[in-house]
Parts: C-alpha cells; structure tokens; sequence
C-alpha cells in the first residue's frame, strides 16, 4: 500500500479485531455471570457462597493480577521506550505473578473438591467452578502466549509486528483483569455478604 | 479394563442399528470413497490442495463454502423426504419404516443441518464471494483466519456425518431442550454429536463475523462513507453485529449443557438445583437473532436484485439502512415468544408479544421499499427477479402468521404444533432459501465467468413456489386441526393422512426443483462458452460488476475511487471515471494449510469429547495451539503480483 497512514496498533484493523474478539469474550463472560447469578441460590442443600469462600485468599489473588496487570503495562511502555531487556524482565514477572494466581485458584478448587464440594453437588457449585475455571482457563492461555511472546522476543528485534502482538497481549491481560475484578466482586464479596 | 478406558465410550455395537441406518451409512462412506477415488484417479488431488484446500483467496473459499453448504442441503432435504414419508405412513394405521427414535433422530439432524451447516455456509460463501469485491477491496482484512474459520465450519460437517457412520445423533430437537438432552435421559453419544459439531463451527462463525465485521469498516475503497456503501454490504454489517452479540452466548450454552453431560454438572439437570428454563431463555436469546442473522442478508440481495432489475436505484436508501438497524435492536427482545408456555406471566408474555409485533414495522419497510423500487421502473424479469417476486408473496404469508403467532393467546394453542413448523419454513425458505438461491444466480456469473441457464432457472423457481404452497399450506391446517409437532405415527381416527399425502407430493414438487438446479448447474457448465457473462451481465450498479468475469484473484489491478452511492453505475452514466493513475504491485496472501491443520484438529477434538477420549484432547489442542504459534514465526505471508502483469 502506498498510502503509508500511520494507526496505532489499537486502532489499526488488526488492534479493532481483536478489540471486536475482547468484546465478544465479554459476551460470553456476560453469559455465564447471568447463569450464576441465576443459580447461586440453588445449592440444593449443599453449602452456600458465605460457607466456603475465604476473602482472605480471594484478596491475595485479586492483588497479585491487579500487580501483574501493572507489570504488564509497564512492559509495553519500556517496549515503546526501545528498553528491551526491561520489557522482558516485567514480561517474566507478569509471566510469575499470573502463574502464582493461576496456583493459588488451582489450589482454592483443590480444598473445596478436597471438603467435598464437588462441582457435582449442586447448580451453584457448577456454575460457581465453570465462571471461575473459565477465567482461569483464560488466564492459562495468556500464560502460553506470554511464553510464546517472551520467547520470540528473545532473539528478534522490537518489530511493528512484534509490538502489535504485545499491545494485543497487554489487551488481553487488562481484559482478564476487569473479568476479575466482576467475579471478586459478584462471586465472592456478593456470596460472604449474602 | 485399561484398555477399555482408553477407547472412552467406543463401542463396536454403535455401528449396528438396522438396515434404514445402514443405508445412510452406506451413502456417506461410499460418497466420500467416491469422491476421494475420482480426485486420485483423476491425478486432482495435488491440484484440490495447491489451488483450493490452502488458497486464501476469499473467492475461492466463499466457493468452498457454497459446495459444502449443497451436499449438506441435499442430506438435510433427504431427512426432509424420510419424515415426510414416515408420516404419511404413519397417519394411515400402519407403523412406517422409521422407529420412533430414529424419527427423532432424523428431525433433529435435519434442523440442525439446514440452519448450521447449510444457511450459515450459503450465507458466509456469498459473503465471501461478494463483500470484499463490493467494497473496492482486494480482500477481507484477515484472509488466513477466514480459511481458519472455513475449516472449523467443515469440521462440523465431518463431525455430523460421522454420527451418521458411528455412533448416533442426537434425538432432542434440533435445539436440544434439558432436560431430555441430558445424560440421564439421552445417554448415548448423540447430543454430544450435536453439542461438538455446532460448538466448532459456531466458533468459526464467530470468527468470520470478526473478519467480515473489520472488513467492511476498515477495507472499504477510497471515497466509500458508510452511507455510500451498497445496501448488500449494509445487510452484512448488520448481521455481522448481531452474530458477534449472541454467538458467544451459544458458545457458553453448548459448554455448560456439555459440562452437564461430561462431567456431572448441574446447570440444567432436572436435579440438584438445575434449571432447564435457564438453558431454554439462553438458548433463544442466540436463537431468535440467529434467524434475522440469516435473513438479513438475504434482505441485502433482494435489495440488490431489485434495484438492478429495476434498472433504478434503491428506494428509500437510508430507511433501508435504519430499517436494518432496528431489526438488528429490536431482535434482541423478542427472544421469550418462543416460549409463552413457560408460564412467565401476562405482562412478559404481553411485553414479548408487543415487540415481536414492532418487529414487523422495519420489515414491512423494507417490503414497501423494494415494491416502490420497482414502481415505474423497467422491470426486467431474469431469475433472481423470479426468485424475488416468490419471496414477496411467500415471505408476505409467513410474516402474517407470525404475527399471528406473536398473540400469547393464540400462541397458547398452537404452541408446538405443525402450524409452527409451517410457519418457520415459510420464512426461512420463503425469505432465507430464495434469496441466497437468487444471489447465487445473480452472482455466479462474477465468479465463474457465466451465467447459469435461464430457462431451467425459471422452471425450477416455478418448483420451488408451487412445491412450497402444496407442501406446507396442509401442514398448517394440520397444525390448526391440533397435529403436534415431531411425531411419527398419528391415530388413522384423526384422518390426517390426505393432508400428509398432499404434503408429501409438494416435497416431491420441491425435489424437482431442486432436480432442475442441479441439471441447470451442470447443464450451464457444459454450455459456458454460450453463456459466458461480459464483466456486467445483469447492468450492475455496484463495483463488483466494473471488473472482469471471472474477478481476478486480486479483485481490483487498480482499486476504485467512489463518489457517490451506485458508482459503477454512476460512472457508467457519464459519472467520474472509477479508475485512474498508474498501476502498482499487489500484494496477496500466500497459500498456507495452516486452516486445513486447524480445522482438522479441532474436529478429532470434537470426536475425542464426544467418545470420551481424554488422551486426544490435550494433543489435539496442542497441535491447534503449536500451529499457531507456528504461523507467528512465518514472515513472508503475501506474494507480488508485478504491475507488468495487471497492464496485459
């Protein structure tokens, strides 16, 4: 193309493709929220919200993706800046901080099945593991395409391409956070209120 | 034991079911060993690869796309043909030659073909051969995701013909209502046949409403404002928002009914605090914007159509435009009046009434139009104009009775009945089939460089039509005489078999229609050099008619500039010229198999949840994910097309 018009990687067609896919993303969060909003209340004997979800934990993880979401964006202002060994180390420490979360949920999931409070035992229980695992299963490919990232990085130079990749992977990140900061608040502050 | 557990729920006796099944079985695997024969016999099968499996030529996948959606339509009007005939059997005293769960089985498939395997496919195929070219374009803003996209459709495909070889399908309803889909009461592998194959070919429709989405607002040609862009295209940004809105929640419906069967969840059972209700309102809510998902484009072709036939330009260009956004609005509040049963109450049912009725305003805008349109025009009756003028009448018909429908009062009585089934074909193949049947003969010429037979066109439109009215206005008296939907035998007492038989001759009347494409198809291929079409066989309005037949693989050698709305015809007219200044090297998208890889992967993906083949997930994940990765590595993804070519 001749008409060398600059877009930034947000807004380029790329960057509105992506935002399009966040958004549709968002759709099927949006779906899965009104499920559990719908069922939260039929434990079918089994325990509630407030019998087994601790704050304590839930904050922990809350302040460790909200740190990784900073880290995140912090790597792609150093990209910007050309500091490329920078961007790679808040890269890995967003790569550590979000593998720890992913940790501490597996973890949170392993005590609940651990109680006997299966996924199997009731609709909140199903729908409470399916919101969350689902944004854990998330969390998990951003881990691989963070991987990914970090790797191809390693050896190449901070291309155009390259920096669109990461603007759309910071995207992501910052998407997954504000998906966590709805389930921290609707799933577990909403359930010990209640 | 092991070893048992790691062939999941295979079973050696799911291939055995009774000679009915063994012909389908026999159909399927003969027509695929046929196919797969002839290609090696013929030496095609490096050509099929090279120039068709890996192009990202949108054209060429649009194509793709439309093959797939025939074979899947002519299967999908064999169900149609076997219940037909079971019924006319069965309302007559005698048992038929169909088992109640094989009937089951087959309306279920039936459904689920037509709407996702056949209407989804026609629609993303004429997509794909026409937006990019109406838009000033070269291609669609992401070709690689596009094929990507084709493959996980025909990864659905090969998922339900498989369960036509082994295994079973589901015997639910083509939407599969909790909490009879559910484990306890559908415990074979068929719902899971019709979870996995909708859930990837859903997601490849999300993914092209992605493309197609950025597509239109980023590729169109200089010059092109939204509000000068074809109303084809219009219709396609329409729909492209409306999937976009309501795929995702298909995606996460299927997940959750798949996560009750797999893995003992309790979404939608009939225990533990299920709520099937939940599943039914999720269901509708992608369901009912689903349909307008189908008509709207085919509202854009019937635009398109009209104005060309009419030699005239659109009437009402803008409230077309408005019309189509608030069908787009208003489609998401009407979603409950397929259920007024459910007992919500009066003033739900009142409020979904009322707003299915609204729905009626912008469409009946758009009817108006296109008849204004062709007032004082030079009407010119070529076969996309039959197919139209069969639209306005049908689709006029099928409107009325559901309006009738939206009246919770009357909806009471004929909840589930045939009347229902009468009214939904005659909308979808009175606005949904003639219209993609009449972009196809308006816009092959473009890409395969002739037009297809007139005469035969015309005689099978005339099938069509009349077929339809003797085939479904029975089914609507039945439905009135009280006839529930989804039943094989009826009590002979009820007398309901002469409306069958003369349902029955219309679909044989349809069959001859449909007969009559195919001859047309092949007869037009042999006589190609008779019918070849000039680059503006139909004196098109639009850019996709200023370029040669067939279009060139990179679409435009100079792109166009716009100034106005119809600008080729403009330009045509003593407008400014569409094409000036010097040619320069284009660049197009490389072959690469990386869809075919995907799409193939996402399918065994599909077979191991299917048969519990837990093994197969994690590699075949491995293999979409390492693809992918892969491609990220690939930089050379375009090749040049010198300038010193396009001048010749």
């Amino acid at each position: 193309m001749s008409r060398q018009k600059y877009e930034s990687p947000t807004t380029n067609a790329v960057g509105l493709g992506f935002w399009v896919y966040l958004m549709t993303d968002l759709m099927l969060f949006a779906t899965l929220f009104a499920t559990y909003g719908v069922l939260r209340g039929n434990t079918a004997g089994g325990p509630a919200g407030h019998d087994i979800f601790s704050l304590k934990l839930v904050f922990a993880e809350t302040i460790i993706l909200l740190v990784s979401s900073l880290t995140a964006g912090l790597a792609l202002l150093s990209a910007h800046a050309g500091r490329k060994t920078r961007m790679l180390q808040l890269l890995v420490i967003t790569g550590v901080l979000g593998a720890l979360f992913l940790g501490l949920e597996i973890n949170e999931f392993r005590v609940l099945l651990a109680d006997g409070h299966s996924w199997q035992n009731s609709a909140f229980l199903s729908s409470y593991f399916t919101l969350v695992g689902t944004h854990g299963l998330h969390i998990f490919a951003g881990l691989i395409w963070l991987v990914a990232t970090v790797w191809y990085a390693l050896k190449r130079p901070l291309s155009p391409r390259f920096m669109q990749r990461l603007t759309m992977f910071s995207l992501f990140w910052h998407f997954l956070d504000l998906v966590w900061v709805c389930i921290f608040s609707i799933v577990y502050l909403m359930g010990v209120l209640a | 034991m092991i070893f048992a557990s790691w062939l999941g729920k295979l079973d050696w006796s799911y291939f055995w079911h009774g000679w009915v099944q063994f012909g389908g079985q026999i159909a399927t695997v003969g027509g695929a060993l046929t196919v797969l024969a002839a290609l090696i016999y013929f030496k095609k099968l490096g050509w099929l690869y090279r120039n068709w499996l890996t192009s990202l030529d949108a054209k060429k996948i649009g194509v793709m796309y439309i093959v797939v959606s025939v074979v899947m339509l002519l299967r999908g009007f064999g169900d149609a043909i076997m219940m037909r005939l079971q019924q006319i059997l069965g309302s007559g005293g005698g048992h038929g030659f169909l088992s109640g769960d094989h009937f089951q089985q087959v309306f279920t498939a039936h459904g689920t073909i037509m709407i996702f395997f056949v209407a989804m496919g026609l629609m993303f195929g004429i997509i794909n051969l026409i937006l990019p070219l109406q838009l000033g374009a070269r291609d669609v803003a992401f070709p690689l995701l596009n094929s990507i996209a084709f493959y996980l459709y025909l990864a659905g495909v090969i998922l339900v013909n498989l369960s036509l070889v082994f295994g079973e399908f589901g015997a639910v309803g083509w939407l599969a209502y909790p909490p009879l889909s559910e484990l306890a009461y559908s415990p074979g592998p068929g719902v899971d046949y019709w979870l996995w194959s909708i859930q990837i070919a859903g997601i490849g429709s999300t993914l092209s409403g992605i493309n197609f989405l950025v597509t239109i607002l980023k590729k169109r040609c200089k010059g092109m404002t939204l509000m000068k862009m074809p109303i084809f295209s219009w219709s396609i940004l329409a729909t492209m928002i409306l999937l976009l809105l309501v795929f995702p929640i298909l995606t996460a419906t299927l997940f959750m009914l798949s996560l009750d069967r797999s893995m003992g969840m309790h979404f939608f059972t009939a225990d533990m605090g299920g709520n099937a209700m939940m599943y039914i309102n999720l269901i509708w809510a992608w369901g009912h914007p689903e349909v307008y998902v189908l008509v709207l484009p085919a509202f854009g072709m019937y635009s398109e159509i009209v104005a060309t036939f009419s030699r005239k330009r659109l009437f009402g260009y803008t409230s077309m435009v408005w019309a189509l956004m608030a069908i787009c609005v208003l489609s998401f509040f009407v979603w409950a009046h397929h259920f007024f049963t459910m007992g919500a109450g009066g003033n739900v049912n009142a409020f979904f009434g009322i707003m299915t009725m609204v729905i009626a305003i912008p469409t009946g805008v758009k009817v108006f139009n296109w008849l204004f349109t062709m007032y004082q025009g030079r009407v010119h009756f070529d076969t996309p104009m039959w197919w139209f003028m069969a639209f306005a009448t049908t689709f006029l018909i099928g409107g009325g009775t559901g309006v009738m429908l939206a009246v919770p009062a009357i909806d009471f009585q004929v909840h589930n009945s045939l009347f229902l089934v009468a009214h939904f074909h005659n909308t979808i193949i009175g606005g949904v089939v003639f219209g993609y049947l009449a972009g196809i003969a308006y816009w092959l010429p473009k890409i395969f460089g002739f037009k297809l037979h007139e005469r035969l066109g015309k005689a099978a439109v005339y099938c069509w039509v009349t077929g339809f009215f003797t085939a479904f206005m029975p089914i609507y008296l039945l439905g009135f005489m009280g006839a529930t939907r989804r039943m094989e035998q009826f009590d002979p007492a009820l007398q309901y078999q002469g409306l069958f038989i003369i349902s029955g001759i219309g679909t044989a009347i349809i069959g001859l229609g449909v007969l009559l494409q195919v001859v047309q198809l092949g007869y037009s291929i042999w006589k190609r050099k008779e019918l070849a079409a000039g680059h503006d066989p139909w004196h098109g309005r639009t850019l996709e008619w200023s370029v040669p037949s067939p279009a060139p693989e990179y679409n435009f050698a100079r792109l166009p500039v716009v100034t106005e709305r119809d600008a080729f015809w403009v330009a045509k007219h003593g407008g400014p010229a569409l094409y000036s200044g010097p040619f320069k090297d284009i660049e197009v998208p490389k072959e690469s198999g990386v869809g075919l890889v995907v799409g193939l992967a996402a399918a065994v993906f599909g077979f191991g949840v299917i048969w519990q083949l837990w093994w197969l997930l994690p590699i075949a994940l491995a293999v979409i994910i390492g693809t992918l990765i892969k491609q990220t590595y690939v930089e050379e993804t375009e090749r040049i097309i010198p300038a010193k070519e396009l001048k010749a």
